[in-house]
């Protein structure tokens, strides 16, 4: 699907969000209110009752084809938090494994009045195919669709960058890993190309990189110590270790030789280097729990922000309408 | 109300004094303000400095908990709430600009109320006008105007702050 394509979908005719599918074709300007809103979130729990009533009589569906207990968690959180009704699906369970199309189950969740879809598929598209055939009141966030997109967790990352280095220009951001099978990449490049950070560097070894990646704006490393060189920012990415039966890398030890993030290794980047994974984090294969756990580690201020950045993304879609300004 | 009277100056000396009487009556000691974004958070500002209050002064943006947000949306200019004080048995002095429908003093006494159960809340405002729709109404005004229908008062600001009344749009 073409950025037009995509920015068109997610749109309302003034302009607002309206699905999250990607962060492809969006402008600077939308992902800096995401940002924004999401700061404000961010003090919600600074509140005695961690809630607002923005989204009270709401219901929001977590679809989740694919297992994952982190973002579908901080999804339920973000929906409670905004006071939510929130129903989770079990796929496994569900009527799906009956033989049941994915546009039925959707017809009949719609028939139960609910106002908002989270997808994980592991197809790239699902969640743009079920955004094209749901009820116009329906707002449908992607969650992680197969090889394609993962918006949220790309805001997330921003988000947790501008907070801890205050903007984004002059920026150079190393991310290191599967490049090849990673959502999470690809919606991380076009986030930081599109906020104007001054470099994005992808590390990998050439299996683990796309043919043309430089065609994403990205320039290629395929040296940990020489993509390291004065970054700013490290992006760790997850070994999807279920998909390396393929002879992708030799090995897990060899890789970690090789592609691992070490003490030594983080010496080349800036002193004030901040280092990100976004989850779950493979210890001792790409990065040493040394870091993981240490002072330049934000992975653990990324969950928090996911919450944050979530609740924006979910009250700026579900109704997409004039602005408001004034007090009564 | 003439036209002297929408100097702000002279506003806030009233709305000063009138909360200094209600303070004093009521017998709240110690009490923090909270200023509501955007025009009460600038009414605020000056007040908390006149009055000498001691704890560095809150603010509401009361965006998450407005009424009109299914027919309204999401305010794109949200800025955070801070309250860098226990809200629990204190005594409130809450800030706005102008009152109008009640609504916008609704919604922040049910954040304020999020944050924890204050002991009593003194409403002061700058300017109280017409059009109520809830029951709401303030403790202390620095003056008060009748407009008609389509008409509203703005305060712009911070520097330097002008009231000015408008007739339809926003």
């Amino acid at each position: 699907m073409s950025a037009t394509a995509a920015a068109d979908i997610q749109l309302d005719a003034s302009g607002r969000l309206r699905h999250f599918l990607t962060v492809e074709g969006l402008s600077r300007e939308l992902l800096v209110r995401i940002m924004d809103t999401a700061e404000s979130f961010a003090g919600v729990t600074a509140q005695n009752v961690k809630k607002v009533p923005l989204l009270r009589g709401k219901t929001v569906v977590n679809l989740f084809f694919e297992n994952s207990t982190r973002t579908r968690t901080t999804f339920e959180l973000a929906a409670k938090r905004l006071s939510a009704d929130v129903l989770n699906i079990n796929i496994a369970t569900s009527a799906t494994s009956k033989g049941e199309s994915l546009l039925d189950t959707v017809r009949n969740l719609e028939a139960m009045h609910v106002d908002m879809f989270v997808v994980r598929h592991a197809q790239s598209g699902a969640a743009h195919f079920i955004a094209r055939h749901v009820a116009p009141h329906i707002s449908v966030l992607n969650a992680g669709d197969g090889r394609h997109a993962h918006p949220t967790q790309a805001m997330l990352d921003v988000f947790t960058i501008r907070r801890a280095k205050g903007g984004f220009a002059g920026l150079k951001v190393a991310i290191v890993g599967d490049i090849l099978h990673s959502r999470v990449a690809r919606s991380e490049i076009w986030a930081l190309n599109t906020l104007g950070v001054d470099e994005v560097r992808v590390v990998a070894p050439k299996t683990l990189l796309p043919a043309h990646v430089e065609a994403l704006g990205v320039a290629p490393y395929h040296d940990l110590n020489e993509g390291l060189r004065d970054v700013d920012v490290v992006i760790m990415l997850r070994l999807q270790l279920e998909r390396m039966g393929s002879a992708f890398i030799p090995s897990e030890h060899e890789y970690f030789q090789r592609f691992g993030l070490t003490e030594k290794r983080l010496e080349k980047a800036r002193p004030d280097v901040i280092v990100m994974h976004p989850g779950p984090i493979n210890r001792g294969i790409e990065i040493d729990s040394a870091i993981a756990d240490g002072p330049r580690s934000v992975i653990l201020q990324q969950v928090t922000h996911g919450i944050a950045v979530r609740m924006a993304v979910m009250s700026m879609a579900m109704h997409a309408g004039p602005d408001m300004e004034g007090s009564a | 109300m003439s036209q002297a009277d929408f100097e702000v100056e002279t506003l806030l000396a009233r709305l000063e004094v009138s909360l200094r009487e209600e303070l004093a009556r009521r017998r709240l000691d110690d009490p923090a303000m909270i200023g509501v974004h955007t025009g009460g958070a600038w009414i605020a500002e000056v007040l908390h400095r006149r009055l000498g209050f001691s704890e560095p002064l809150g603010y509401l943006d009361i965006s998450f908990y407005r009424d009109d947000y299914p027919q309204s949306g999401m305010n794109p200019d949200v800025r955070a709430s801070k309250l860098p004080f226990r809200v629990d048995g204190r005594n409130i002095v809450l800030i706005d600009d102008v009152l109008y429908t009640g609504r916008t003093v609704r919604a922040a006494l049910n954040e304020i109320f999020d944050y924890g159960r204050p002991a009593e809340i003194v409403l002061g405002v700058l300017i109280d006008r017409n059009g109520r729709q809830i029951p709401i109404q303030a403790d202390c005004i620095g003056g008060r105007v009748e407009l008609e229908t389509g008409q509203r008062i703005k305060l712009t600001g911070p520097e330097p702050l002008q009231l000015a009344i408008r007739t339809g749009g926003r």
